[in-house]
């Protein structure tokens, strides 16, 4: 139960105030204020309780959504809530920002109207919202009666996120599985953490009121499957290929009792883009590069690196923006860099040499040296030599996720499965891949 | 200078000042200040050599940063370099960057040190001053140990510049305070206080900051500044406004200087030159006569200067407190303050005022002025003030304005401020005692406090009230008739039943006469608050109900029905069930006779210094109730309680915990032993009624416990002589026999660890105190009955302090020497003896001998007073190597293949003390089966021999 939502810029202005609840005083947008965009030590924690208040902020660029409550609420669902709130505005206008919330600030007030009610949440899906709160205030107006009464039934009715309707001349759904590797590996190559986060996302255009069913590797169906099937050779073959999901999350149109029941993934898709799903895994992932790194100390006023980074996957595909992040000592004073392939510098205000690489394909290898000058210092304190981070993006799944089937039934219009053009795309990104040096 | 052209102004900084202030966000900012580090870092490190210009632009800039917060590693040399620069600007950053960045631990210090002393020998007067306000503001002791030798010698030197001088005195102040053994004056004294005499009179008041810190260490050295001070003081008092120019403040010549002059003058005592205090007086005249003219000006810079002079020097003449006449005057004049627009003024004026009326001279006039005082307490809106004007009333009153001016506070307590509340009433009630004439209304005030403010009345001023009531005859009466119809009041304060229990308890039977006081009534009425009380008013009630059954035998049967019934007999509190049971089984079971001895009366109070005076001292800090007044409060207790009352011991034992503090007592009096004919009655009575017998001295509202306190007063319990040795310190020394370290004692307060070292007739023993609580303990002392070195009288929470003792055996001894511990702990005495394990075993000193020669000296020493022989049984288990442990421990050799038998234990050993040594001989035979020993010692002292059998026998 919010109790009120506030959003400032960067330097502590209030931009919107939305007061839902009667507990929540005008002071409580000074006491965020001061305790936490001003306080002379920044603030790390996200939740922050002034006078038995709650703030959970979030900050996108630099803007500062702050929701506060007295009650004991779920902290999950208040930043839930937040993120969902922030895709919003970001369907609607495009990049939170100052210049875009002061532009649109009577619209932001009319979401906040309608996705919070005293405080609770009610329906944040964008494709539903935009049915009603449009940006063209006049269109509105052209609407009809029973388009209106049509729209309110929509949204109390049982499928609040697609209204009835929708036609399409040509059906089509594209799919991205979007995935993060994160990894922290030690000097000596032994993999100490690492994670895969997940999502599925879906763009659908179709008409009228599909049922749609999502099939991929895990590994849970697989092996039922292959049970069921009895077929040793299919079962070894496909159980290579399986997957282990530590734990997932889906979209409100999933029905969970299914996917509870049986593991199947079956919805009703909402109109235009949506979060199908989000996954997380940790065993078995693919690991796209591997940083080698190589720093001695020549006496106490040089550094000598050396970075090499291979890279591991298909020699047909291709990786890119490749990026390799050095960290310097803060006694820096100098630095001399030669490499291979791409283009590296030297950024003081990032205490870091960036090395950038626009593409490179799998099974390579590039190399990268530096010499770095230090300036002495009266500090005896060591340099605690940061791990060196990477970005980059591969066109597969580090996971191992394939998508098996995407199936769409709609029994009432004349148009099957095989008339519905789908897209499959899937893309890895770094999370934090870092490499202790 | 040739930078001007190159732009002083240092473009860079600016530009990059100005970026900072542009950045949008935390992130922006450090990414900005990186950026700036790494380019002064590749400057710095860069291989050409940097100009002065750049070298400054860039210290400046780490400068900056570093006060955005950052850490600076870097730059330090650079700074350095400046330093030797001949340019201002680049010394004085140079300067700035060391002294803010520079911590005294540094490599670099010898460095800027050799830098700070060019400078000094510069002859230029800007370099020394930079150089002196550098040494200024590092102010550590490195710095104080390489200056403290030439400052002094810049400030006498003639040839230095004013402005010079002015610093070189800042500055010595400064390492004087900071580390004041280095800062030696000695042949400069002389000349450091004729700097008074200067004619710059910046150099003036920056010497007499310097001469009022030293003077006040060492007064007699700086004697000679007294006439000077006056002096100089009289020249600016009389000058003209106009005279001193620059240091004409809006029309008052140098208002500054004039109030350190009076400053300074306030750590003397009055000058005995007859000359130099007639000057003084007439300065300090013209100064009152000054603050009477008309303001030159209406700014209120012209009369902050003019008052803080008038301040001062009224001060001053507080301090002197020898002219009645100036007394007077000052009183009269601040008179006209207190009723000022400007509240600071009000608020300086009552505060002033608070001090001269301690004055003997002022005293009077003080007291004109109390309509005002009233009138400022009434209405002042600042709390501070109010806060003030009470404390003045509370310093002014008198025997004559006594009744006015507790009436008065009395009727702002309804009203006055809760953070002062818990202060206003300890003053009434201390001005109430300390000027009643008339006990009646001494009661009357207080029972009006309690119903007034009853939630700050603490304890300490209704025991005082009971105190009171019970030592005078002639108010019992009275007290008890207002009493009681104070409790008649629907609704009373706790405070009040607890008042009223008691007095209606000892003296109700004073107003039974009445029938609208009839015994009944009285225990129906207090009664009726009982269910309202909180757990000690009960218990104190209940002692006050079975006071009634002695005082009124027909309330006998009410009585006993309400200690009966269920909610007393069967209180889940376990002090209430308690007395209940216990009052019932007593007023069933005794007779009369006894009833009446023991619920006698309670015996007068003992004098002594008034509680609520102790806790409002306290409460205050000792500068608010200044020593004299509670030497009268003490004298003026004593006038109201009669005389003293010399047996009076009895009443103070029988007053355990709360009472005790009423009594202002919290000695660790043992409340044991000496058996007197009443208490052994009464455990006689106990004995009877069964169970109940073993609780006899409960009670602690030290109202009813006569009984208990008959049986326990040991007559030594005044706090201040030692305490007996605590009964279990026999047994504590017996632990040490065998052994050199260990804890000694401990309770909740102490502990008490012993370390000891021990050659022949010397020894040395380290004694910790350990503090076990959080709180400090005050005046702690230790004797010895033997000589002592003092030990450190603060004991600080948590802490321990440690104390050595050396210790010389001059000739055999038995007893060993008592060591008595007394320190304060919040506010009470707490007073301990222990026996120090020093044993004549100590001085052993062991000697090995053969088989032959050992029998050969125990046959010499044959004589019956020469042997000591004990058999006794087995305490510890009979482990071999544990006795020879102990017997090691004893000091004494262990002689193996001596004895035939070897079961048997022989040992040798040579007591050394100053005056002889004594051979000692030592047999033990343990018998395994009868668990019994036999110890035998033979020395050619008998007292030794007899002593240490005592000291072994108990060991196994």
């Amino acid at each position: 139960m919010i109790g009120g939502l506030f959003i400032y810029n960067h330097k502590g202005e209030v931009l919107i105030s939305r007061v839902y609840r009667d507990d929540i005083g005008r002071n409580a947008v000074d006491a965020f204020r001061v305790n936490v965009i001003h306080a002379r030590q920044q603030v790390r924690s996200p939740v922050t309780n002034i006078a038995r208040t709650s703030f959970f902020h979030v900050k996108r660029s630099n803007i500062w959504l702050a929701a506060v409550t007295k009650q004991n609420v779920n902290a999950a669902m208040v930043f839930e809530f937040l993120y969902k709130m922030c895709d919003v505005m970001t369907a609607y206008f495009g990049k939170i920002s100052e210049e875009n919330i002061k532009n649109n600030f009577v619209l932001i007030y009319e979401l906040l109207d309608e996705i919070l009610d005293f405080g609770y949440p009610q329906n944040s899906e964008t494709g539903a919202l935009k049915t009603f709160i449009t940006q063209q205030g006049i269109k509105s107006q052209h609407q009809t009666k029973e388009e209106q009464s049509q729209i309110t039934s929509q949204v109390t009715g049982q499928i609040g996120w697609r209204r009835e309707g929708i036609k399409y001349r040509r059906n089509e759904l594209f799919l991205d599985v979007l995935e993060s590797v994160n990894l922290l590996m030690s000097p000596q190559g032994q993999v100490l953490s690492a994670h895969v986060s997940g999502r599925v996302v879906m763009k659908s255009y179709l008409s009228g009121m599909p049922e749609c069913k999502f099939g991929m590797n895990d590994k849970i169906v697989i092996d039922k499957q292959g049970k069921a099937g009895a077929s040793d050779e299919a079962g070894k073959s496909s159980g290579k290929q399986s997957i282990a999901i530590d734990d997932c999350t889906f979209h409100q149109c999933v029905r969970l009792s299914k996917f509870d029941s049986e593991r199947s993934i079956s919805f009703i898709p909402p109109d235009g883009e949506y979060e199908l799903m989000r996954y997380r895994t940790t065993k078995d992932i693919i690991l796209p590069f591997r940083v080698i790194p190589l720093v001695r100390e020549v006496g106490r006023t040089k550094l000598e690196v050396k970075v090499v980074i291979k890279s591991n996957f298909k020699p047909s595909l291709l990786a890119q923006k490749i990026e390799v992040r050095i960290p310097t000592p803060l006694n820096t004073s100098g630095v001399q860099v030669i490499c291979m392939k791409g283009k590296a510098k030297y950024k003081a205000s990032e205490n870091a040499i960036v090395w950038k690489i626009k593409r490179m394909a799998g099974m390579k290898e590039s190399q990268i040296s530096a010499e770095i000058e230090l300036l002495p210092t009266n500090d005896k304190k060591k340099w605690a030599r940061p791990p060196i981070s990477m970005n980059f993006e591969v066109p597969f799944a580090p996971s191992g996720l394939k998508v098996r089937y995407l199936k769409v039934f709609e029994s009432k219009l004349n148009y099957s499965d095989h008339d519905v053009i789908k897209w499959v795309r899937y893309i890895g990104r770094s999370g934090i891949y870092e490499t202790r040096c | 200078m040739p930078a001007v052209s190159k732009g002083d102004g240092m473009r860079g900084l600016a530009v990059f000042i100005s970026d900072i202030r542009n950045c949008k966000s935390k992130e922006a900012e450090i990414k900005r200040i990186n950026k700036e580090l790494a380019n002064i870092r590749s400057k710095f490190k860069g291989d050409k050599a940097l100009d002065g210009y750049s070298k400054k632009k860039y210290v400046c800039k780490l400068l900056f940063i570093f006060l955005l917060g950052h850490d600076i590693d870097f730059g330090h040399m650079e700074a350095v370099n400046l330093l030797s620069s001949n340019k201002y600007t680049e010394k004085q950053i140079g300067y700035l960057f060391i002294s803010v960045l520079v911590n005294s631990n540094s490599e670099l210090i010898r460095l800027i040190n050799n830098a700070i002393k060019n400078d000094l020998s510069s002859r230029n007067p800007t370099f020394m001053c930079l150089a002196l306000h550098c040494i200024a503001n590092v102010g550590s002791r490195e710095m104080a140990e390489a200056f403290a030798g030439e400052i002094p010698r810049i400030l006498v030197a003639g040839d230095t510049m004013d402005s010079v001088k002015q610093s070189a005195a800042l500055c010595l102040l400064r390492l004087y305070k900071t580390s004041p053994d280095l800062v030696l004056m000695g042949e400069w004294t002389s000349r450091v206080v004729h700097l008074l005499n200067d004619q710059h009179m910046g150099v003036v008041t920056a010497a007499i900051s310097l001469i009022t810190c030293l003077s006040q260490k060492n007064p007699d050295e700086f004697k000679t500044c007294v006439s000077l001070a006056v002096s100089r003081l009289s020249r600016i008092v009389s000058s003209a406004s106009t005279d001193l120019q620059d240091y004409t403040y809006y029309f008052v010549p140098a208002p500054w200087l004039s109030c350190k002059l009076l400053r300074l003058l306030q750590c003397y005592p009055p000058p005995e030159d007859g000359a130099v205090k007639g000057r003084l007086v007439e300065c300090l005249e013209t100064i009152l006569n000054k603050a009477q003219e008309p303001p030159k000006s209406k700014k209120v810079q012209h009369s902050n200067a003019k008052n803080a002079i008038l301040f001062e020097a009224i001060a001053l003449i507080i301090h002197y407190d020898s002219e009645p006449n100036l007394l007077v005057r000052a009183c009269n004049q601040l008179g006209q303050f207190l009723q000022h627009r400007e509240t600071n003024l009000r608020y300086l004026a009552l505060e002033s005022m608070c001090t001269l009326a301690s004055s003997e001279f002022s005293h009077e006039a003080v007291k004109t002025h109390i309509e005002t005082v009233i009138n400022a307490l009434k209405t002042e809106r600042d709390v501070s003030v109010r806060q003030r004007a009470a404390d003045l009333l509370y310093a002014m009153c008198d025997r004559s304005n006594a009744k006015q001016i507790v009436a008065e506070m009395l009727s702002y307590l309804e009203t006055a401020d809760y953070s002062i509340r818990e202060e206003m009433v300890l003053k009434v009630a201390i001005l109430a005692e300390k000027y009643a004439v008339d006990y009646s209304w001494y009661v009357d005030t207080i029972l009006n406090l309690i119903r007034i403010a009853g939630d700050y009345v603490s304890e300490e001023v209704w025991y005082r009230v009971i105190q009171i009531v019970i030592n005078r005859d002639d108010v019992q009466g009275y007290a008890a008739k207002t009493v009681f119809e104070a409790l008649q009041a629907p609704a009373c304060h706790e405070n009040m039943v607890k008042v009223g229990g008691y007095i209606l308890g000892e003296f109700g039977n004073l107003i039974a006469g009445d029938p609208r006081s009839s015994p009944l009534v009285q225990f129906n009425l207090l009664h009726s608050k009982f269910h309202l009380c909180s757990v000690p008013t009960r218990a104190l009630l209940l002692s006050a109900y079975i006071k009634f059954i002695n005082l009124f035998p027909e309330t006998k049967s009410t009585i006993q029905e309400v200690l009966r019934c269920d909610s007393q007999i069967r209180n889940s509190d376990v002090e209430l069930q308690q007395r209940a049971v216990e009052y019932l089984k007593l007023s069933s079971i005794a007779s009369t006779d006894v009833l009446a001895t023991v619920l006698e009366e309670m015996p007068p109070f003992p004098e002594r210094e008034s509680s609520i005076l102790a806790k409002l001292k306290k409460k205050k800090g000792p500068g608010a109730v200044s020593a004299g007044e509670l030497e009268e409060g003490k004298r003026e207790g004593g006038e109201v309680n009669g005389a003293e009352r010399p047996g009076d011991n009895a009443a103070i034992a029988s007053t355990p915990s709360p009472s005790a503090d009423l009594l202002g007592l919290r000695s660790a009096a043992p409340v044991s032993a000496a058996p007197v004919s009443a208490g052994s009655l009464l455990v006689d009575v106990f004995s009877e009624a069964g169970p109940a017998a073993s609780t006899a001295g409960v009670n602690d509202d030290g109202f009813l416990s006569c009984s208990s306190a008959l049986s326990s007063a040991p007559p030594s319990v005044v706090s201040e002589d030692p305490a007996p040795p605590l009964p279990e310190s026999d047994e504590l020394l017996n632990k040490f026999v065998c052994k050199n370290n260990g804890v000694l004692f401990e309770n909740q307060l102490l502990q008490i660890g012993i370390k000891s070292e021990y050659r022949q007739n010397l020894g040395r023993m380290y004694l910790f105190y350990g503090n076990k609580t959080s709180v400090q303990f005050v005046s702690f002392s230790t004797t010895l009955n033997v000589q002592l070195k003092p030990v450190d009288p603060l004991v600080e929470g948590g802490a321990q302090v440690q104390q050595v003792i050396n210790i010389e055996c001059l000739s055999d001894f038995s007893d060993a020497p008592l060591l008595n511990i007394k320190f304060r702990y919040g506010g009470a005495l707490q007073n301990l003896s222990l026996k120090l394990p020093v044993t004549i075993n100590k001085f052993f000193q062991p000697t090995e001998m053969s088989s032959h020669d050992f029998f050969q000296r125990w046959k010499q020493l044959s004589q019956p007073q020469q042997e000591a022989q004990k058999i006794f049984k087995a305490n510890h288990p009979m482990d071999t190597e544990v006795l020879k442990a102990k017997l090691l421990g004893l000091g004494t050799a262990l002689l193996d293949n001596v004895d035939p038998n070897p079961e048997n234990f022989v040992c040798a050993g040579v007591i050394q003390t100053k005056a002889q040594q004594i051979g000692c001989l030592l047999r033990l035979e343990p018998n395994a089966q009868a668990q019994m020993y036999r110890l035998t010692l033979r020395s050619s002292k008998d007292t030794v021999a007899k002593r240490l059998c005592e000291l072994l026998s108990e060991q196994f």
